[in-house]
């Protein structure tokens, strides 16, 4: 059973007691089978969904379509900003330009998450790393890797662009060259 | 000059999952303790600090809730967030309120009800503490991930292994098997911590702190209220704060939290110790152990020992009663459990009652210098508070 089902399966049985007790004394009880702790199940459930401004920054998006992945740099210092952002952190005067980011690199650390948040559970376990590009920024990512254990710190890695399934999206990850 | 602010009272509930209780039930645990401890009463408080991350849990105003239930409503309040590092932001902030001559008598109350939400919304939420566009949107990242990816780094660079990671939970839980206020309290073997499942590769689910609910308060007075109150205040001799950058993979290093080490130095200098020889003028440390890494960097972000040696301390021992210095003789927030909001108050609390030589016999460290240091960091790195506290009257500025 993947975790999502797993979770949908225990809240399930969480509602079914509590539709039982209502049925039985009249109100949503939950009995903690360990403690006996009387608890109250919640009616209103509340549905969390952002709405998550990238205009500004849109021209990422656009170049990931394009099989380009963009980070900005600030004009006057040479900073380069990854996450892209578009204002110069501490100087208010400078500018940023958008520049590519070489796809080549070295992993520096990586992780594989088993317990995933509820919105990942639907996903096998995945591969998080972190990787220096060739212009010294640092890019975070799934690690596509059908074996970790082959990854080394200082690994030669590159950045490419393919659709998250099953949502369908555009998004950058991480591959090892060998 | 700013004035001295000394503990006068505290007050520690049971740490565990709690559903016997609400949200301001079990604040009010930690409160009664705290003002039967300073003999004062409800009306001699000034102002009311909240320590509350929340999310997972159903009140959005918690002091608010808190305050009405244990009769303190009408008192000046707010509530901080600085994440696991909330409950040393409620301190630094009711200390300065004092320090400052805005109030003379203050009350910091950590409190935490994770478990109102399942354990898999709680995972959500934490692993979204960071940055949630970049880091966790596309690539789902929980917390022990994010410290995951420093013990990964941390063990190819220094040859640490995951038994190393694993003698810190062997000792947290040893301390927290005497420790009755504990989540956790009973000792595991090494074998039991190395034969726990992955939960984010390296990290185990025993190098892990628990989901927890608890409630942790200090009543906080100024020099002159203090001597009134009682004749052994702790003294907060300084605090160090520090921040680091919300996107992990701007870090320059990944065995090392760069915020510990800023706000460590910030608080030797503010108490005028000399850092290089920090443990000489400590009698324990309570450490953010929220992973077993987490506590093996900071031995080092603390400069108990070189960089790259904190795993050393680890394996020998050395961080037991009668080593280099004790640490996390709570058990930590590894047993005694970390609920994110109450933690830095509750090392607080711990402390103070070690410093005064009242905790259980066999998890209390021998007082000599008569100072123990707390380090509490929130998020990853992304906050962290280091306060020494003291039997002796600070240095004024």
């Amino acid at each position: 059973m993947s975790q999502r089902a797993e979770i949908e399966a225990w809240f399930k049985k969480m509602e079914e007691f509590a539709d039982e007790m209502k049925r039985s004394v009249g109100i949503p009880a939950i009995i903690d089978p360990r403690t006996g702790s009387t608890m109250w199940y919640d009616q209103r459930e509340l549905k969390i969904r952002y709405l998550l401004s990238i205009d500004r920054i849109k021209k990422f998006f656009e170049a990931l379509g394009e099989g380009k992945i963009l980070a900005t740099k600030c004009k006057k210092t040479g900073r380069i900003l990854f996450p892209p952002q578009v204002d110069c952190p501490g100087d208010p005067k400078d500018e940023v330009e958008w520049v590519e980011i070489p796809n080549e690199g070295e992993l520096i650390t990586w992780t594989i998450i088993n317990i995933k948040p509820y919105s990942f559970s639907h996903y096998e376990d995945y591969i998080v790393g972190i990787a220096r590009m060739r212009n010294n920024v640092n890019v975070l990512s799934w690690v596509r890797c059908r074996d970790p254990s082959k990854l080394k710190p200082g690994m030669k890695v590159k950045l490419v662009i393919v659709k998250r399934e099953p949502e369908g999206h555009l998004v950058y990850e991480l591959e090892p060259v060998e | 000059m700013a004035r001295r602010v000394a503990i006068v009272g505290t007050g520690h509930s049971r740490f565990g999952v709690r559903y016997d209780v609400s949200i301001p039930e079990l604040a009010f645990e930690a409160i009664r303790e705290a003002v039967n401890e300073a003999g004062i009463g409800f009306d001699d408080i000034e102002l009311v600090v909240v320590g509350n991350a929340g999310g997972w849990s159903s009140e959005p105003l918690p002091a608010i809730v808190v305050n009405e239930y244990a009769g303190l409503s009408g008192k000046a309040t707010l509530r901080v967030e600085a994440a696991c590092s909330t409950g040393s932001a409620a301190i630094k902030t009711a200390r300065d309120a004092i320090a400052s001559g805005d109030a003379d008598i203050a009350l910091a109350i950590g409190v935490e009800k994770m478990n109102e939400s399942p354990t898999p919304t709680v995972v959500e939420f934490i692993g979204r503490a960071g940055n949630y566009f970049w880091e966790f949107e596309n690539f789902g990242l929980t917390f022990p991930g994010y410290y995951a990816l420093y013990a990964t780094s941390y063990m190819f660079q220094y040859g640490a292994r995951e038994e190393d990671f694993c003698s810190v939970a062997v000792k947290n839980h040893y301390y927290a098997s005497m420790n009755p206020k504990a989540h956790f309290p009973r000792k595991i073997s090494l074998e039991d911590c190395m034969r726990s499942r992955y939960v984010a590769w390296p990290i185990k689910l025993l190098d892990s702190s628990p989901i927890t609910d608890g409630a942790a308060a200090v009543i906080l007075a100024s020099e002159e209220i203090a001597y009134k109150i009682t004749d052994s205040p702790v003294w907060i001799e300084a605090i160090g704060a520090a921040s680091d950058t919300s996107n992990i993979s701007k870090r320059t290093t990944f065995t090392s939290l760069e915020a510990a080490r800023l706000a460590a130095q910030r608080a030797y200098k503010k108490s005028g110790l000399d850092s290089e020889s920090i443990v000489k003028n400590l009698d324990l440390a309570e450490v953010h152990d929220c992973f077993t890494i987490a506590e093996i960097m900071a031995y080092e972000d603390l400069g108990f020992v070189k960089r790259g040696e904190g795993y050393k301390l680890a394996r020998e021992g050395q961080t037991y009663i009668g080593g280099l210095i004790p640490v996390n003789l709570s058990g930590g927030l590894k047993a005694k459990g970390h609920p994110i909001g109450a933690t830095g108050v509750s090392m607080a609390v711990d402390i103070t009652r070690q410093l005064l030589g009242r905790v259980e016999k066999g998890r209390q460290a021998e007082i000599r210098h008569g100072r123990g240091l707390a380090h509490n960091i929130g998020g990853t790195g992304h906050y962290a508070y280091v306060t020494i506290y003291s039997l002796s009257k600070p240095r004024g500025d």
